[in-house]
């Protein structure tokens, strides 16, 4: 997926929307600042999730991290392939690497997402 | 995420760490490098080959004046009257509660130096320590030189280390005892080496002064590459130590935590002598107070610092590190339990973000090298 055609949550998740289904993944800025990953805790299909709360956890050699909803919906597919292939994370973040597919309950919670250039400032400004 | 990084010191490396790709982070108010490529594969160079670390942002103290040598043996839990010239000693600092201060390595220095004693202390309680210090020594003739921002200290650790750093100088690391130290050159300028380390690993720490730092950390990198060595973070840093089961301050290491429930009996000496802390140790050695041990964690996830160690749900203890360990590819992690569940083999459970997992009290270290 193109970078530029994606919405991104301050938490460094991204978001692509078609037909009312968000695809969502964490960017490879938040790959890189979570340095090696050594686990994935994903959702089960049918969670139920809200903009800004977690709905799973990514672990590091250094830290765990929460992953944050960029979108109010369900869950309705979990890449079930990235525990086994966390380097799908590292190669591709924004394609084979989507973590979660969520039906989208209400469009509103899409209206705080940056682009790609907001996203951007955003991450220079944390340096 | 990360703060601002503009009001961190820096240390005589930072360009060279940048110019490497580092990482840089906030660390104990220091801009330091978390890694440059992969903690892994800094990790897996160190045990393998060579690892080449920063730590010129600990604390390096150096005294001198009269009854120096018994007044930092009245500051430290392991005896420092009596060393030989050229010996290091690891020891806690205690308050009068017996509650740790820092960690630190003493050095009697070798004859002829400048100053009898030198000290490296904590990044993180260097202006704390410098305090005590300070108001311990009011009143007598000690004084105390803080020389860590004219000095720089790189830490080359790993098999190979020793041999890299014995061509690039004097000093053959190896021909020093561990916790020795010997003074001579390094690429040609004045250099103290010691055969110490935080990693587990056999190895050396350099201490030159600051503006040859870049130099001299680009010759051993040089030689430390042909062998299969890298520079190291402190993300590396933290998963080597914590396999060797060595403390770390903020985490094993705390205000909160008496020298006596440490399980580092051999930085601890009672015996005839007296030192700030002393009896509230032994008060405390009476007393049952968790202890600190190692726990192999089931599955895939690491029980990190504050995770409640639970026994028949139960409270029992708490996590002060945790990781998946690169060496061995399972989840370790050190802490404090109740001594009743101390006992090696000995099955508890962990909350890690509110999940229960089981794990198994292991003994210390997780990692050992081969001799």
């Amino acid at each position: 997926m193109d970078p530029k055609q994606l919405n991104y949550a301050e938490t460094h998740e991204w978001v692509f929307v078609e037909n009312g289904i968000a695809t969502v993944g964490i960017t490879s800025h938040a790959v890189e600042l979570l340095t090696d990953l050594t686990y994935i805790e994903l959702p089960a299909v049918g969670t139920k999730v809200s903009a800004g709360r977690p709905f799973g956890e990514v672990e590091s050699v250094k830290a765990t991290s929460d992953l944050y909803s960029p979108v109010d919906g369900e869950v309705i597919e979990v890449n079930t392939t990235l525990p086994d292939r966390l380097g799908l994370l590292n190669t591709d973040p924004y394609g084979e690497g989507w973590i979660i597919k969520v039906r989208v309950s209400s469009e509103d919670s899409l209206k705080k997402l940056m682009d790609l250039e907001a996203y951007q400032q955003q991450i220079a400004g944390q340096g | 995420m990360v703060g601002t990084t503009e009001n961190c010191l820096k240390t005589s490396l930072k360009g060279w760490h940048v110019a490497r790709g580092g990482r840089m982070v906030e660390f104990a108010g220091w801009l330091m490098p978390v890694q440059y490529s992969s903690i892994i594969e800094e990790h897996n160079a160190t045990r393998s080959a060579v690892g080449i670390f920063d730590v010129s942002h600990m604390g390096r103290f150096y005294f001198d004046g009269e009854g120096i040598e018994e007044f930092l043996d009245g500051l430290t839990t392991r005896r420092i009257i009596g060393i030989e010239p050229g010996r290091i000693r690891y020891s806690l600092m205690t308050n009068e509660a017996g509650m740790i201060l820092d960690d630190v390595l003493v050095y009697r220095l070798p004859e002829g130096g400048e100053f009898p004693y030198m000290m490296v202390v904590n990044a993180g309680n260097r202006i704390k320590i410098l305090d005590w210090i300070n108001s311990q020594g009011r009143g007598k003739s000690i004084r105390l030189h803080d020389r860590t921002t004219a000095t720089a200290m790189i830490a080359v650790q790993g098999p190979k280390a020793c041999s890299v750093v014995a061509k690039l100088g004097t000093v053959n690391p190896a021909d020093l005892k561990y916790y020795a130290c010997s003074n001579g050159t390094l690429c040609g300028v004045p250099a103290l080496v010691s055969r110490t380390g935080y990693t587990g690993e056999d190895g050396c720490e350099v201490i030159i002064a600051a503006d040859v730092a870049a130099e001299v950390a680009s010759a051993i990198e040089g030689e430390a590459r042909k062998v299969g060595g890298l520079p190291a973070g402190l993300g590396a840093r933290d998963t080597l130590r914590l396999e060797a089961a060595m403390p770390l301050y903020g985490h094993e290491l705390t205000e909160s935590i008496n020298a006596a429930q440490t399980n580092l009996g051999f930085a601890i000496n009672l015996k005839d002598r007296q030192f700030i802390g002393r009896d509230a140790i032994v008060a405390a050695k009476a007393a049952n107070l968790p202890t600190r041990i190692g726990l192999a964690i089931e599955g895939k996830r690491a029980a990190r610092e504050e995770c409640p160690i639970l026994h028949g749900g139960q409270r029992v203890g708490f996590v002060t590190s945790g990781t998946i360990s690169p060496t061995l590819n399972r989840a370790i992690s050190m802490g404090y339990i109740d001594p009743a569940y101390a006992a090696v083999g000995t099955v508890v459970e962990v909350d890690i973000r509110g999940k229960t997992t089981p794990a198994t009290v292991e003994a210390l270290p997780f990692y050992k090298r081969a001799d």
